[in-house]
C-alpha cells in the first residue's frame, strides 16, 4: 500500500469514529432533555475499537456486541439516524423501537445483536463461528465485551469450547478498567483480564492499545487469518477507556483525579488524527472529514426527532417468525 | 408393525429430520458415540458423523448460547440438557435471549432451534434430577414447547419442532423412555398446538400432557369400571401454543375440568388452563374445577415419599370423585 492509499483508508476511519463520537454526544445531549428514555451506555472513548475490528474484517463475517454497542452499530453500517430513532422510541429507528440504546442490531450486514446480560453472547458468537465452519465458509465471528464480562461462566464456557472446537472466533474484549463503578483489578484475579486467562485453554492472546485504529485493525487482521486459516481463536485485550460515565446520567465520580484528562490526550481520534498528519493529510482534509461526520449527525438528529413516534401495532409483531404473537388456539 | 419405545422414537425423530435437511445438527454432553445417558441420541452419531453430532464439554450455557448463534446464521441446532433440571444453568439463554432476541431486534433474526431436555418425575432420582419444569418454560413469552406422550407423537412432534422457525423447548418424560406405541408413519408430523382427545367420554374432562396421559387414561378406565364415569382425556402435546380451543369444545360436552400436571400446583401450567376456562368457559361449568399437580415441596427420594407429592391414579381418580358427586 503506498501512503497516500493508506492515508485515504485511514482518513475514512477517522471519520466514522467522528460520526460515532458525534453521535454519542448526540445521545448523550438528548438523554438529558429527556428525548431519549431509559438509559445509555455511551461507547464515546471506544471508538477505535469497533472501526478498526471492523476494517479488518470481510463482509458476511458477524459481530456481538453489549448494551455498550452504539459504535459497533455504526461500525456495521447502522445509521445515526435508524440509531437516534431508536433512542428516542420512533417507528423508524434500528429496531422498530423495540430494542433500544442496549439492543442495537444491524443483521442485514452482519451485526448480529447488543446483548444486555453481561457475557451471554460470547457463547453465541462461538456458535456463529461453528456454523460457518459447519457451512463451509470462511467467516469469522467476533464477540465484543467488557472487562466485567470475563468474570462470569459464560467467557469461559465460550473460551473452552471454541478452543477444543478450533472455531474462527474473536474474542476482543474492551478494557476500559471499569465494570460500572469498581475498578476491574479489585474483583479479577488475573491482571490481564481477557488475555490472562486466554493461556488456560491454549489460545493466543495480545494485548494491544484500544485508542489507536491502526492497532486495532492489525491486531484483529492478524486473529481473523488465522481463524480463516483453521487455526482456531484469538483472544485480544484492547485497553480503552469511556469518557461518559458508565450509563445514563453517571458523573463517574469514583475515577481518581486526573484519570480521565490523561486518556483524554490519547482518545483515539487525537491518536488518528496524529497519524493522518504523519502520513501527509492535510490539516483541512482531516477537518473536511470530521465537519462532514457532524453534518451528517446533525441531519440525523433533526430526521429523527421529526420522525413519527414507534407504531402501537409493532408491540404484537415479531415474536414468532410468522410476525405475530399467537400463544394459544 | 412391531411396537417401538418412546426412547427410540427420539432418535428416530431426529434422525428423520437429519436426513431431510443438512442444516440440522445436534450437540450435548454424551450424546455422539455413546448416545445420550437415556439412550436417547443411539445411532446418530453412527448414520451422521462427528460433523452432524457433536459432544460438548459439561458448558449449558456454551450448549445452549452456541446453538442460538448457529441458529441465527443459517443451521437448524438440537441441543441436548441431560436433565431438565439444568436449564437452569442456562437459563439466561431460555429466559433472556433466544425468545426475545427476534423481538427486541424488530424481526431482524430467526432463532430455528430445539432444546431437548429429559424430564420430569417417578424414577426416585430425587430433587434436582427428578423435576418436571415445564413451567419454568411457560413463564417465559417468545418459547414454543412441546411435550409428548406416545412414541409416535415424539416423531411427529420432533419434525415440527426441527422445522418450526421459532424456539422450541421439546420435553422428553423420562419415566415414559421405556414405554411403547405404535410407530410413527411415514413423513409423521404432528402440528403445534392441536390437542389430541385420546379418550372419548361425556362426563368430565381430564386435561393432561406427557407423563399424565397415560396416569389420566388408568384413572379414566377406573372410573369407567367402579363408578360408570365416562372421562375424556385431553392430550394437549404443547403448551405453547396452547389448545384451550380444544379444552372449551370439550367442556361443552363434559361441563366438569381436572387438569393433570406433574409440575407444582404453585407456577403450573394447569393455572393458565383455568384461568382461560374460568374466563372465557364459565358459563360451560357444573361444578369447579380441580389441580392434580406436584406439590409445593422438593421431590424426595424414597417412592413412596415421591408418591405423595407427584400426581397418581388415585388422586385423579379421587379429584373425578369429587366432582361428579358436587
Ligand atoms: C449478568 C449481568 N450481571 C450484571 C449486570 C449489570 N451490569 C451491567 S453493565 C455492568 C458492568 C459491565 O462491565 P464491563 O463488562 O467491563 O463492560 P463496560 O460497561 O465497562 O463496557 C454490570 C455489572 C448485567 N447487565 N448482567
Ligand atoms: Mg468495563
Amino acid at each position: 500500500m503506498t501512503d497516500a492509499t493508506a492515508a485515504t483508508g485511514l482518513l475514512a476511519l477517522h471519520e466514522t469514529m467522528a460520526v460515532i463520537r458525534r453521535t454519542e454526544k448526540a445521545a448523550h445531549d438528548l438523554f438529558m432533555s429527556g428525548l431519549v428514555k431509559g438509559t445509555t451506555h455511551l461507547a464515546a472513548g471506544h471508538e477505535a475499537v469497533a472501526v478498526g475490528a471492523r476494517a479488518a474484517l470481510r463482509d458476511g463475517d458477524y459481530a456481538f456486541a453489549t448494551y455498550r454497542g452504539h459504535h459497533h452499530a455504526i461500525a456495521w453500517g447502522a445509521t445515526p439516524e435508524e440509531c437516534l430513532a431508536e433512542l428516542m422510541q420512533r417507528s423508524t429507528g434500528l429496531n422498530k423501537a423495540k430494542g433500544g440504546s442496549m439492543h442495537l442490531t444491524k443483521a442485514g450486514s452482519g451485526m448480529l445483536g447488543s446483548y444486555a446480560i453481561v457475557g451471554a453472547h460470547l457463547p453465541m458468537a462461538v456458535g456463529a463461528a461453528w456454523s460457518a465452519r459447519l457451512r463451509g465458509t470462511d467467516q469469522v465471528a467476533v464477540a465484543f465485551f467488557g472487562d466485567g464480562a470475563t468474570n462470569i461462566g459464560a467467557f469461559h464456557e465460550a473460551l473452552n469450547l471454541a478452543a477444543v472446537w478450533r472455531l474462527p472466533v474473536l474474542f476482543v474484549c474492551e478494557n476500559n478498567f471499569y465494570m460500572e463503578y469498581t475498578p476491574i483489578g479489585s474483583v479479577t484475579a488475573a491482571e490481564h483480564p481477557a488475555a490472562g486467562r486466554a493461556p488456560s485453554y491454549g489460545l493466543p492472546a495480545e494485548v494491544v492499545d484500544g485508542n489507536d485504529v491502526v492497532t486495532v485493525r492489525d491486531a484483529v487482521a492478524r486473529a481473523a487469518q488465522r481463524a480463516r486459516a483453521g487455526d482456531g481463536p484469538t483472544v485480544l485485550e484492547a485497553h480503552t477507556y469511556r469518557h461518559y460515565g458508565h450509563s445514563r446520567t453517571d458523573p463517574a465520580k469514583y475515577r481518581p483525579d486526573g484519570e480521565l484528562e490523561r486518556w483524554l490526550e490519547r482518545d483515539p481520534l487525537t491518536v488518528s488524527a496524529q497519524r493522518l498528519r504523519e502520513a501527509g493529510t492535510s490539516d483541512d482534509d482531516i477537518k473536511a472529514a470530521e465537519d462532514r461526520a457532524a453534518g451528517v449527525v446533525d441531519e440525523a438528529v433533526a430526521a429523527a426527532r421529526a420522525a413519527p413516534e414507534a407504531d402501537l401495532s409493532e408491540a404484537f409483531t415479531d415474536v414468532w417468525a410468522d410476525g405475530g404473537a399467537a400463544w394459544r388456539t | 408393525m412391531a411396537d417401538v419405545t418412546y426412547r427410540d422414537s427420539v432418535a428416530e425423530g431426529i434422525a428423520r429430520e437429519m436426513r431431510r435437511d443438512p442444516a440440522v445438527v445436534c450437540l450435548g454432553e454424551d450424546i455422539g458415540a455413546a448416545g445420550g445417558v437415556f439412550k436417547t441420541t443411539v445411532g446418530l452419531f453412527e448414520e451422521f458423523g462427528p460433523e452432524r453430532v457433536w459432544d460438548t464439554p459439561i458448558s449449558e450455557q456454551a450448549i445452549v448460547g452456541a446453538a442460538m448463534g448457529a441458529a441465527m446464521t443459517g443451521m437448524r441446532p438440537v441441543a441436548e440438557i441431560m436433565f431438565s433440571d439444568f436449564l437452569a444453568c442456562c437459563w439466561d439463554y431460555l429466559a433472556n435471549e433466544i425468545p426475545k432476541v427476534r423481538y427486541m431486534t424488530g424481526g431482524q433474526v430467526t432463532v430455528p432451534l430445539v432444546v431437548r431436555t429429559a424430564n420430569g418425575g417417578g424414577l426416585g432420582f430425587g430433587a434436582q434430577h427428578s423435576q418436571a419444569v415445564e413451567n419454568w418454560a411457560l413463564t417465559v413469552p417468545g418459547l414454543k414447547i412441546a411435550a409428548p406422550s406416545t412414541p409416535a407423537d415424539v416423531v411427529g412432534l420432533m419434525a415440527s419442532a426441527v422445522r418450526s422457525d421459532d424456539p422450541v423447548v421439546f420435553f422428553e418424560h423420562k419415566g415414559l423412555l421405556a414405554s411403547k406405541g405404535a410407530p410413527a408413519p411415514d413423513d409423521h408430523v404432528v402440528p403445534f398446538g392441536e390437542a389430541a382427545v385420546v379418550r372419548e367420554g361425556g362426563d368430565v374432562t381430564l386435561v393432561a400432557l406427557a407423563s399424565t396421559v397415560p396416569l389420566a387414561l388408568t384413572a379414566a378406565e377406573r372410573l369407567a369400571a367402579d363408578d360408570g364415569v365416562a372421562a375424556e382425556v385431553l392430550d394437549l402435546r404443547t403448551l405453547i401454543p396452547l389448545d384451550v380451543a380444544a379444552v372449551l369444545r370439550s367442556l361443552e360436552r363434559t361441563s366438569r375440568l381436572v387438569v393433570v400436571e406433574e409440575n407444582p400446583y404453585q407456577g403450573g401450567w394447569g393455572g393458565t388452563v383455568v384461568s382461560v376456562v374460568a374466563d372465557e368457559g364459565f358459563e360451560l361449568l357444573d361444578a369447579p374445577v380441580r389441580r392434580v399437580a406436584g406439590a409445593n415441596v422438593p421431590l424426595p427420594f424414597a417412592d413412596a415419599l415421591e408418591d405423595q407429592v407427584i400426581p397418581t391414579v388415585d388422586k385423579v381418580v379421587d379429584a373425578v370423585r369429587s366432582l361428579t358427586t358436587y
